[in-house]
């Protein structure tokens, strides 16, 4: 059974029946999915978790399904890394990567939402899934549409690079490219799913998709001994997972599993795409849009309906936030690979960008604990970093051209110095 | 001036359960005035209390958000298309 009780509007506050719908009739604000906590409190407990599967359904009780979950079996319960070389690096004791570079089965932390968002499109009995994406949200639709057996269309905005159409027509996705940029695909999307009621992960099942956000936050408090961190920096596309998170730490302490829920929310966003940034700095809860420059494409979105509650949740819990320019993100994202062994897409780069400068800021000061939230991987966005690190060097196959080589390289220190 | 104006979901108990109206008016301003005469009770679902348009609303005019154009006093033509689509956010 679940404990879930309905659909709430989060600006006016009226209710509706649990249901394929994602707007308030009444005020156009987004609905929420509402929880009877006293009863999760009475039936979850640290104990009852760390017994179950390494997957986000560890968390049942504070998720909206019905029934024992079937999607994205392995999906969630990333690593949380000690990053001591990092942390040298950066001055900072207690850092620690929450690594969704290794998510099943594609990737990201998009596993997490859409295993919710898929689970509750085979419940309302819809056949058909779909979604606006050019990347890890179309590849993790696909993949776990085609484990759960539905129909899957992607729409994409015309011109988008050969591997991500590969990326999802490899799961028999069905791609549908459009005349027109991302936010007209997205705009053309929410018309479709009102016209032909198809189930739009992100669009009428958004109250679940997002829910399946609060995992991410849920792992790292768990994972941290059940407390919260100091700080937590994560990035900011649509606006999805950075107020999912700070729900999930409070919901932990609602419930009895965290004793308190003291942390600092900051968010980070490309420079080139930072409508929330702007509004933040500006102390505005107004956030105008723009249209997205940057190479960090996964977050490259200029009309962020959710901006408003990020800055609510990073403004609550005494937070921050800045950007990242191009430079800056590639930097952090090789910084990252060389001391951690952990290859981050541009969001990633985003974040740890942003992490750096908040140190730099003294928001965040050297003995505290800071959850840097890396959600995608790097192999999927090779060309982001291709020109700015070292090319091979070419030599024949003969040891006497290497023997030259590492003469010219300056012997064995620098051979193996690397790029570094 | 009409102009066509596409209807969501939650808009169409005021419009009959249609997706598809026309208006008039030489501006979104005066578009939104024209579709409140015909259809009453759409006003407050899009404009607050201050006459701006509510947070959650996004307004097109020809595939362009308003927002980049002139806000509500953006100029409106004959025949151009006006898309009223409550806010959504994606992951990409």
């Amino acid at each position: 059974m679940s404990y879930v009780t309905n659909l709430k509007c989060r600006e006016c506050g009226q209710e509706y029946p649990i249901s394929p719908l994602h707007v308030c009739e009444t005020c156009f604000g987004p609905l929420e999915v509402g929880y009877d906590y006293a009863k999760i409190r009475a039936a979850i407990s640290r104990a009852t978790i760390e017994r179950r599967a390494h997957n986000l359904w560890r968390y049942r009780e504070l998720l909206p399904v019905e029934g024992e979950p079937e999607i994205g079996p392995f999906s969630g319960f990333t690593p949380l890394l000690r990053a001591e070389r990092l942390g040298a690096e950066l001055g900072i004791k207690k850092l620690y990567i929450k690594d969704d570079t290794v998510n099943h089965p594609t990737l990201s932390y998009k596993d997490r939402v859409v295993s919710v968002a898929i689970s509750k499109a085979r419940e309302f009995g819809f056949t058909t899934v779909s979604c606006a994406s050019t990347g890890n949200l179309a590849t993790a639709v696909a993949a776990h549409a085609a484990r759960a057996g539905l129909n899957c269309v992607i729409f994409m905005p015309e011109g988008v690079e050969t591997g991500k159409i590969v990326g999802s027509t490899i799961y028999g996705a069905r791609v549908i490219t459009i005349r027109g940029n991302y936010d007209d695909v997205n705009r053309l999307c929410s018309e479709i799913a009102d016209k032909y009621g198809w189930a739009f992960v992100n669009i009428n099942l958004r109250p679940y998709y997002t829910e399946g956000a609060k995992t991410f936050g849920f792992e790292v408090a768990e994972q941290l001994g059940w407390r919260t961190p100091d700080h937590i920096v994560l990035p900011t596309a649509g606006g999805t997972i950075l107020p999912k998170v700070a729900k999930g730490f409070k919901e932990l302490k609602e419930v009895g599993l965290l004793r308190d829920s003291e942390f600092k929310i900051h968010c980070a966003q490309a420079a080139g795409a930072a409508p929330v940034i702007h509004a933040l700095h500006k102390g505005t809860d107004l956030i105008t849009p723009v249209k997205p420059d940057t190479i960090a494409k996964s977050i490259a979105i200029g009309n962020p309906a959710d901006g408003f509650y990020v800055l609510r949740a990073v403004r609550e819990s005494g937070g921050w936030g800045d950007v990242a320019t191009d430079p800056e993100i590639i930097e952090a994202i090789k910084l990252l690979a060389c001391t951690e062994g952990i290859f981050a897409e541009p969001a990633g780069g985003t974040t740890l960008a942003v992490t750096m400068k908040l140190i730099a800021q003294k928001r965040i000061k050297p003995d505290e604990s800071v959850v840097v939230s890396i959600t995608g991987n790097g192999y999927k966005t090779v060309e982001a970093v291709a020109q700015s690190i070292e090319q091979p060097f070419v030599i024949e196959a003969r040891l006497r051209e290497f023997d030259a080589l590492y003469e010219r390289l300056g012997g064995t220190r620098r051979a193996l110095a690397g790029a570094a | 001036m009409a102009v066509r104006v596409r209807v969501p979901t939650p808009l169409r108990r005021f419009t009959a359960g249609v997706d598809e109206v026309t208006a008039e008016g030489d501006s979104i301003k005066a578009v939104l005035e024209d579709l409140e005469r015909r259809h009453p009770g759409m006003r407050e679902r899009l404009l607050d209390d201050n006459g701006e348009l509510r947070r959650f609303v996004n307004v097109y005019l020809n595939g362009d958000d308003i927002r980049f154009l002139n806000q509500l006093s953006s100029k409106v033509k004959d025949g151009d298309d006006i898309s009223i689509v409550p806010a959504i956010a994606g992951g990409r």
